[in-house]
C-alpha cells in the first residue's frame, strides 16, 4: 500500500513519457489527476493510521508506532534493505507533501509551463522521491531519494527556470550535491560502527552504535549534520538558496521550498536524534546557538530585501532555525529524563516542518502570481494592489500574518512550542531567537504594505488581474490547513506528538 | 472543568459565535457587503444572552490543545465584570456604526474584524492560561491592524497599523518568555492561577515578561507612542479597540496575574510607579493635545496607568472599577468625536468650538463622558480612582496619584471648554455648509448607543456608595479590599471641580491657543515627548542597519567564500592540468625509458652460445650458494 502512494507518481510520469501526442492540457489534467489519487491514498493512510490507535504493526521504535511496512532485501551484502514504513513523525510529512504537490499541479493548470510532458513528468518524479525519502527506514535508500531530488530539483530549475537559471541550477546542484557526499560520508561511518554492520535506521536507532564513543560520534554527527545542514539550510551553508529559489519556477520554488527544505531537518530528528543520542546531547548547546544564529540571521537578512521572492527564501533560513533551535534545545536536558520542555520543544520543531512547508509553498506560489501579472519581484515596483486584486491581496495578508506567526494559524502553534520548551532547557540560544518572530514581522509587514497599500502602482505596461479560479484552488486549501493546525492542532498533533516523545525518549536514553 | 454541565459549553457559544460570524463575513467578501452591518448587530445584541448567563453561571471549558496545555476559558468575578464590558461597549459600537454607514467599499471587512477582535477580546479576558491567552492576545493585535488600515489607499494608515502591531509585538516578546519561563518553574498546564508559585529564578522571567506584554498593550510608557498612530484608523474602532477595551486588556491582564507581580517583590512596585508615572506624563501631553482624538487617546494612555497602578498595588477592586468605568466613558467619547468628524469634517480643538451647541443630545453625553472623565463626583471614574488610590499606600504614589487625577480633570476641561465655547466664524461657516447641524438628523441608532453609554458612566459612580463598594469587592473576590476614606474622597472631589472650573473659564475665554503663540515647553509634549522618533533612532534605525550590513556581508563575505572555495577547484584543475600532468607524464617517460634501457641489458646475456650459458648457470648458482651460506651464518 504504502509502496503503492510512492510509486504512484513515478508510474504517472512512464505513462505521460511513453504515450504519444498528448495536449498540453491533457498532461496537465493527468498530472493533476495523479497527484490527487496519492492525496486520497494518503488520506486512506492516515485515516488508517489514526483508527488502529497508532498502534501499527510494529511497536515503538524508531518516533512512535510504525505502520504499513515492508522490508526487503535490496543489497543484502552491504546489509541495505528496500525498508520503508510510516510513524507519527513522517505521516504528516508525507501528507503535507501530496497536498502540496496537487497544489503545484493545479497552479500549473493556469501557469501553462512550457514542455508540459516533461514538466510534470519530472514533478511526479519528484514526488516520489521526495514521498520515499520521508517513508525511508533505511540510511542507503534515504541517501538514494536524496540525491534524486537535488537532480530533479536541478532539471527543474534548469529546464524551466528565468533570470539565470542554468548558474543557479548549477550553484545549487553542485552544493547540495556536496553536502550530500558529506551525509554519505556519515551514514557509511554509522555503517561501520553497527555491529552486525547494517544501514537499517531502525536497527541502528536499537544498537545504538556509537555510544560511549565520544570522538567517533562527534565525527559521524559532524559528516551527517554537514550535509543536513547543507539542506536544511542552515547559515552559514544556506548561499544556494535565494539564486535557487529567485530563478526557479513558482512551482519548483514551492516544492523546493515545502518539501526539498524539509528533508535536512526531518534527516536531523529521524536520523541524528535517535541514532546518535549521545553526540547530539553533547553538542546540543551549541546546535540550539546554531539554531538561534539561523533565525536571527535569516530575519535581519531578509529584512533587508527588496526582492520578494529572496526575502521569502530568506525567511525559510529563519524559518527552519527555529527546527534546529528546538531540537538543539531538546538535545540539552539530562540524559535518563525525558521532561515535557523538550517532548514539546522536539514537537514544536516537527510541526514547524509541515506548518513551513504548507505556508511558503502558499508564499511561493503567490511570488508566482506576481510574476506572472508584474514580470518582476522587485516590490518597489508595485503599490495598492489590494485595489486590482483583492482576493490576492486577502490571501497573501493570510499567508503573511500566517508566516509571522500569528496565532490561529500553523506557524504560532509550531513556534510557541519551540520557545516554550526551549526557554527551560536552552535559556540563552532561545531569548536570543526571540527578537526573530518581531523581526519577521516587521519585514512581511513592510512587504505586504509595499505591495497591497497606498495608491496603486504597477510596472509599466502591466495589468494586475486579481486570483483566477485554479491559482486560488492550488492556494488556498494551503493556508486553510494552516488554520486548522492553528486552531485544531490536535488533529495533527494526535499523529505527531507520540512519535515527538519517543524521539525525545531515543535521544535522552 | 470540562464539559460535565451543559451550561459550560455557553462559553463556547461566547466566543464562537462573533469568531464564526465575523470568519462568514470575511470568507464572504463582496457578497456579504449588505448583509455585514445587520449580521454584525444582530450577533452584538444576541451576545447579551451568553454574557448574562456566564456572568451568572460562572462556567469553565478545556479542550486538548498541546502536550500537557490545554485550551481552557472561564468566567470569574473578573472574567465577568471584561466580558460584560466587552460585549456592552461592542453592542454600541456596532451598533453606532450600522447608524454612520461606517466601513463603506468594505463592510464586510469592517464588520468582520470588528467581530472577530469581540471574539479574540473574549476569549483574551476569559484565558485561564497562557497559552491561550497569547492565542486571543495576538488575534487583537491583528485584528487591531486590519482596523487601523481600513482605509488602505491612504498613504498613511499602513505604517500607522504596522507601527501600532509592531510596537505592541515587541512587549509580546515578554509573553513568549513568560509562557517558557512558566513552563521550566513548574506551572501546570501554564495555568494563570499557578504563576505566583513559580519557582526561582523563572518567577521573575514571568513576572516582567507579562509586566512588559501588558505595558506595551495598555500604552503605558514607554510604549505610548503606539496609541498615537492607531488614532488613524475609523473613529469607532478608536472607541472599540484603542481605548474601551484592546488597550485596556494590558491593565486588565495585569489585574489577572497580580498575585505573579505581587510574588516577586519588584514587580508590583515597578508596575504601580509606571503606571503611576504614565497617568501623570500622558496626562500633561492629553492636556496640551490640539486635535480632539490625540487628546482622547493620550487620557486613554493616563488613566490605565491608574489600572496598572492597581494592580501594582494588589489594589484589584479598584482596578477593575477603573476598567469598566473607563471602558464607557472613552468608548462614548470617541463615538461623538467620530460623530463630529463625520458631521463636521474635523477633529480638531479650534474648528471643533461650539460643536457641542449644535449637537445638543451628542454634546450633552460628550459632557457627561468629559466629566466622568475629569473625575467629578459623583461620577464613574471618580468613584473608580479614589478606590484605587485608596490601595496605594506609599505617600509618594499616593500623590502622584491625586496629582494624575487633578491633570485628568485639566484635559477634561480643555475638551469641554472646546466643544462649549462660542464658535468661531470660520467654523460656523463650515457647519453650515456641511451636513447640517441638528439632532434631529440622528439616527436611533446613533442616539441609542450615546444614551446608554453615557448613563453607564454616570451611575457608575455609585461604587463610591460604601455598599456597593463592598458588593464589588466581593464580586472580585477581594472582601477585605481597602475602601477609600470620606476624606480622601472629598479631598479628590475638590480637585476635580476645582481644576476643571478653571480650565473650562480660561478655556472658554481664550479658546484653544494658536500653535504659534503656545510656549516652548509645550511643544515636545503635543508630540508625545517624541517617543516615537525615539523608538526609531534606538530600535528601528539600528536594525534596519545591522539588516542591511548583514545581507552585504551575506553577499559579499558568504557567497564570496563559497564561490571562491568553488572556483578554486578549476584553478586547481588548471594547476594539475599545467604542472602536476606533465610531471606525471615526465615521470611515466622516464621509467618506460629506464625499462628499455634494463631490457637492452636484459637482451645482452643471450649470445646463442651454450658454453656461455653453462658460464653463467655456473656463476648463478655460486652466487646462490654464497647466499646461502651468508643466510644460514646471519641466521
Amino acid at each position: 500500500m504504502l509502496s503503492v502512494v510512492v510509486f504512484l507518481p513515478l508510474l504517472a510520469a512512464g505513462v505521460l513519457l511513453a504515450a504519444p501526442r498528448l495536449s498540453a492540457r491533457a498532461v496537465l489534467t493527468t498530472w493533476t489527476a495523479a497527484a490527487a489519487v496519492d492525496l486520497v491514498l494518503v488520506g486512506v493512510l492516515w485515516s488508517g493510521y489514526v483508527d488502529s490507535g497508532g498502534k501499527g504493526t510494529a511497536g515503538t521504535r524508531l518516533a512512535g508506532p510504525t505502520a504499513y511496512e515492508t522490508d526487503l532485501e535490496w543489497i543484502p551484502s552491504l546489509g541495505s534493505g528496500y525498508h520503508i514504513g510510516v510513524d507519527g513523525l513522517s505521516l504528516p510529512l508525507v501528507a503535507m507533501t501530496a497536498v502540496l504537490f496537487l497544489a503545484c499541479a493545479v497552479y500549473s493548470l493556469r501557469d501553462r509551463p512550457e514542455r508540459p510532458r516533461g514538466y510534470a513528468a519530472v514533478f511526479l518524479a519528484l514526488q516520489t522521491v521526495s514521498t520515499g525519502l520521508f517513508v525511508a527506514l533505511d540510511l542507503l535508500l534515504f541517501f538514494v531519494f536524496f540525491d534524486l531530488s537535488i537532480a530533479l530539483m536541478y532539471f527543474v530549475i534548469a529546464g524551466w527556470g528565468h533570470g539565470d537559471p542554468a548558474r543557479s541550477a548549477l550553484r545549487f546542484f553542485l552544493y547540495t550535491f556536496v553536502g550530500s557526499l558529506a551525509l554519505l560520508v556519515g551514514f557509511i561511518g554509522l555503517y561501520l560502527a553497527a555491529d552486525p554492520h547494517t544501514f537499517d535506521m531502525v536497527d541502528l536507532a536499537a544498537q545504538n552504535p556509537l555510544g560511549g564513543r565520544a570522538a567517533a560520534g562527534g565525527a559521524v554527527l559532524l559528516a551527517v549534520g554537514l550535509g543536513l545542514a547543507v539542506k536544511t539550510p542552515i547559515v552559514p551553508f544556506h548561499t544556494w538558496l535565494p539564486p535557487a529559489h529567485t530563478d526557479a519556477p513558482a512551482v519548483g520554488s514551492a516544492i523546493l521550498a515545502g518539501v526539498l527544505l524539509k528533508m535536512g531537518a526531518y534527516g536531523f530528528i529521524r536520523i541524528a536524534l535517535p541514532i546518535l543520542p549521545e553526540a547530539w546531547r553533547a553538542w546540543a548547546p551549541a546546535i540550539a546557538l546554531i539554531g538561534a544564529v539561523s533565525v536571527l540571521y535569516g530575519a535581519l537578512v531578509a529584512l533587508a530585501q527588496n526582492d520578494f521572492k529572496r526575502m521569502v527564501a530568506y525567511t525559510s533560513v529563519n524559518h527552519m532555525g527555529y527546527v534546529v533551535l528546538g531540537l538543539g534545545a531538546a538535545g540539552t536536558a539530562a540524559a535518563g529524563t525525558a521532561p515535557a520542555a523538550a517532548e514539546l520543544a522536539i514537537t514544536g520543531a516537527a510541526v514547524q516542518l509541515v506548518s513551513h512547508g504548507l505556508l511558503t509553498g502558499a508564499l511561493f506560489l503567490l511570488a508566482g502570481v506576481l510574476y506572472t501579472r508584474g514580470g518582476g519581484y522587485d516590490m518597489g515596483a508595485y503599490s495598492g494592489l489590494a485595489g486590482p486584486a483583492p482576493r490576492f491581496a486577502a490571501v497573501l495578508a493570510v499567508a503573511v500574518f500566517g508566516s509571522l506567526g500569528l496565532p490561529g494559524l500553523s506557524g504560532f502553534i509550531a513556534e510557541f512550542q519551540v520557545f516554550t520548551g526551549g526557554l527551560g532547557l536552552a535559556p540563552v540560544p532561545t531569548a536570543l531567537a526571540l527578537p526573530g518572530i518581531l523581526i519577521t514581522a516587521a519585514l512581511l509587514l513592510r512587504a505586504l504594505q509595499r505591495l497591497l497599500l497606498g495608491p496603486r502602482v504597477l510596472p509599466p505596461g502591466t495589468g494586475f488581474g486579481d486570483l483566477r479560479p485554479q491559482e486560488s484552488a492550488a492556494i488556498v486549501p494551503l493556508l486553510a490547513l494552516s488554520v486548522v493546525i492553528g486552531l485544531l492542532p490536535r488533529t495533527l498533533l494526535d499523529v505527531l506528538a507520540p512519535a515527538a516523545e519517543a524521539v525525545a525518549a531515543l535521544v535522552l536514553r | 472543568m470540562g464539559a460535565t454541565d451543559p451550561v459550560d459549553a455557553v462559553l463556547w457559544v461566547l466566543v464562537g459565535l462573533p469568531a464564526l460570524a465575523g470568519a462568514a463575513l470575511l470568507l464572504g467578501g463582496r457578497r456579504a457587503e449588505r448583509a455585514a452591518a445587520p449580521a454584525a448587530t444582530a450577533v452584538a445584541v444576541a451576545l447579551a444572552v451568553p454574557a448574562a448567563v456566564a456572568a451568572v453561571h460562572r462556567p469553565a471549558v478545556t479542550a486538548p490543545a498541546l502536550p500537557g496545555i490545554p485550551f481552557g476559558l472561564a468566567v470569574d468575578g473578573l472574567a465577568a465584570i471584561g466580558v460584560c464590558t466587552l460585549v456592552a461597549v461592542f453592542a454600541a459600537v456596532v451598533v453606532f456604526s450600522a447608524g454612520e454607514r461606517e466601513g463603506a467599499g468594505g463592510r464586510s471587512r469592517y464588520y468582520g474584524l470588528l467581530l472577530l477582535f469581540a471574539a479574540a477580546m473574549l476569549a483574551t479576558v476569559t484565558a485561564t492560561d497562557l497559552f491561550t491567552l497569547l492565542m486571543a492576545w495576538e488575534v487583537m493585535g491583528a485584528t487591531s491592524y486590519g482596523l487601523i488600515a481600513f482605509h488602505w489607499r491612504h498613504p498613511r494608515t499602513g505604517s500607522s497599523a504596522a507601527v501600532s502591531f509592531l510596537t505592541t509585538r515587541t512587549a509580546d516578546l515578554g509573553m513568549y518568555a513568560a509562557a517558557g519561563a512558566a513552563l521550566a518553574g513548574g506551572a501546570r498546564g501554564l495555568d494563570l492561577g499557578e504563576l505566583a508559585g513559580v519557582s526561582g529564578p523563572w518567577d521573575h522571567v514571568v513576572a516582567g515578561g507579562l509586566l512588559a506584554a501588558a505595558l506595551g498593550k495598555a500604552a503605558q510608557l514607554p510604549f505610548s507612542f503606539w496609541l498615537s498612530r492607531a488614532m488613524d484608523g475609523p473613529s469607532p474602532v478608536s472607541a472599540l479597540l484603542h481605548s474601551a477595551t484592546m488597550v485596556a486588556a494590558g491593565g486588565y491582564l495585569l489585574l489577572r496575574v497580580e498575585p505573579a507581580l505581587a510574588a516577586t517583590g519588584w514587580a508590583g512596585p515597578a508596575a504601580a510607579w509606571i503606571g503611576a508615572s504614565t497617568a501623570l506624563v500622558m496626562g500633561a501631553v492629553a492636556c496640551v493635545q490640539h486635535d480632539l482624538k490625540q487628546l482622547l487617546a493620550a487620557s486613554t494612555s493616563a488613566q490605565l496607568g491608574f489600572v496598572v497602578l492597581a494592580a501594582g498595588v494588589g489594589g484589584v477592586a479598584g482596578g477593575a472599577a477603573q476598567f469598566a468605568a473607563h471602558a464607557a466613558a472613552k468608548s462614548l467619547l470617541f463615538l461623538v468625536a467620530g460623530l463630529w468628524l463625520a458631521r463636521l469634517g474635523t477633529k480638531h480643538l479650534a474648528e471643533l468650538r461650539g460643536a457641542a451647541r449644535g449637537h445638543p443630545l451628542a454634546g450633552t453625553c460628550f459632557t457627561a463622558g468629559a466629566l466622568a472623565l475629569g473625575g467629578m463626583p459623583p461620577l464613574s471614574l471618580w468613584a473608580a480612582k479614589d478606590l484605587v488610590l485608596a490601595a496605594a499606600e506609599p505617600p509618594g504614589l499616593h500623590a502622584a496619584g491625586l496629582a494624575a487625577s487633578a491633570l485628568a480633570a485639566g484635559y477634561a476641561g480643555v475638551a469641554l471648554a472646546a466643544v462649549w465655547s462660542s464658535p468661531a466664524p470660520a467654523a460656523s461657516v463650515r457647519t453650515a455648509g456641511g451636513a447640517g447641524p441638528g439632532d434631529a438628523r440622528h439616527a436611533f441608532a446613533e442616539r441609542l448607543p450615546l444614551i446608554a453609554l453615557a448613563t453607564a458612566a454616570v451611575v457608575t459612580g455609585a461604587l463610591a456608595l460604601p455598599a456597593v463598594g463592598h458588593a464589588w469587592s466581593l464580586l472580585l473576590g477581594r472582601p477585605g479590599a481597602p475602601a477609600p476614606g470620606l476624606g480622601e474622597a472629598a479631598v479628590s472631589a475638590l480637585i476635580a471641580v476645582v481644576v476643571l472650573a478653571a480650565v473650562m473659564l480660561i478655556g472658554i475665554r481664550r479658546g484653544v491657543p494658536a500653535e504659534a503663540a503656545e510656549r516652548r515647553g509645550v511643544r515636545p509634549l503635543r508630540a508625545w515627548l517624541g517617543l516615537e522618533p525615539a523608538a526609531g533612532a534606538l530600535v528601528v534605525a539600528p536594525v534596519l542597519a545591522a539588516a542591511r550590513g548583514l545581507a552585504a556581508f551575506d553577499d559579499r563575505v558568504v557567497d564570496r567564500a563559497v564561490t571562491g572555495a568553488a572556483s578554486g577547484v578549476p584553478r586547481l584543475a588548471g594547476v594539475v592540468g599545467r604542472r602536476v600532468e606533465p610531471a606525471v607524464e615526465a615521470v611515466v617517460a622516464a621509467v618506460a625509458t629506464g625499462a628499455r634501457g634494463l631490457g637492452d641489458y636484459a637482451r645482452r646475456p643471450q649470445t646463442g652460445q651454450a658454453h656461455q650459458y653453462y658460464a653463467q648457470a655456473v656463476t648463478a648458482l655460486l652466487v646462490a650458494a654464497l647466499v646461502f651460506v651468508l643466510a644460514g651464518a646471519v641466521m
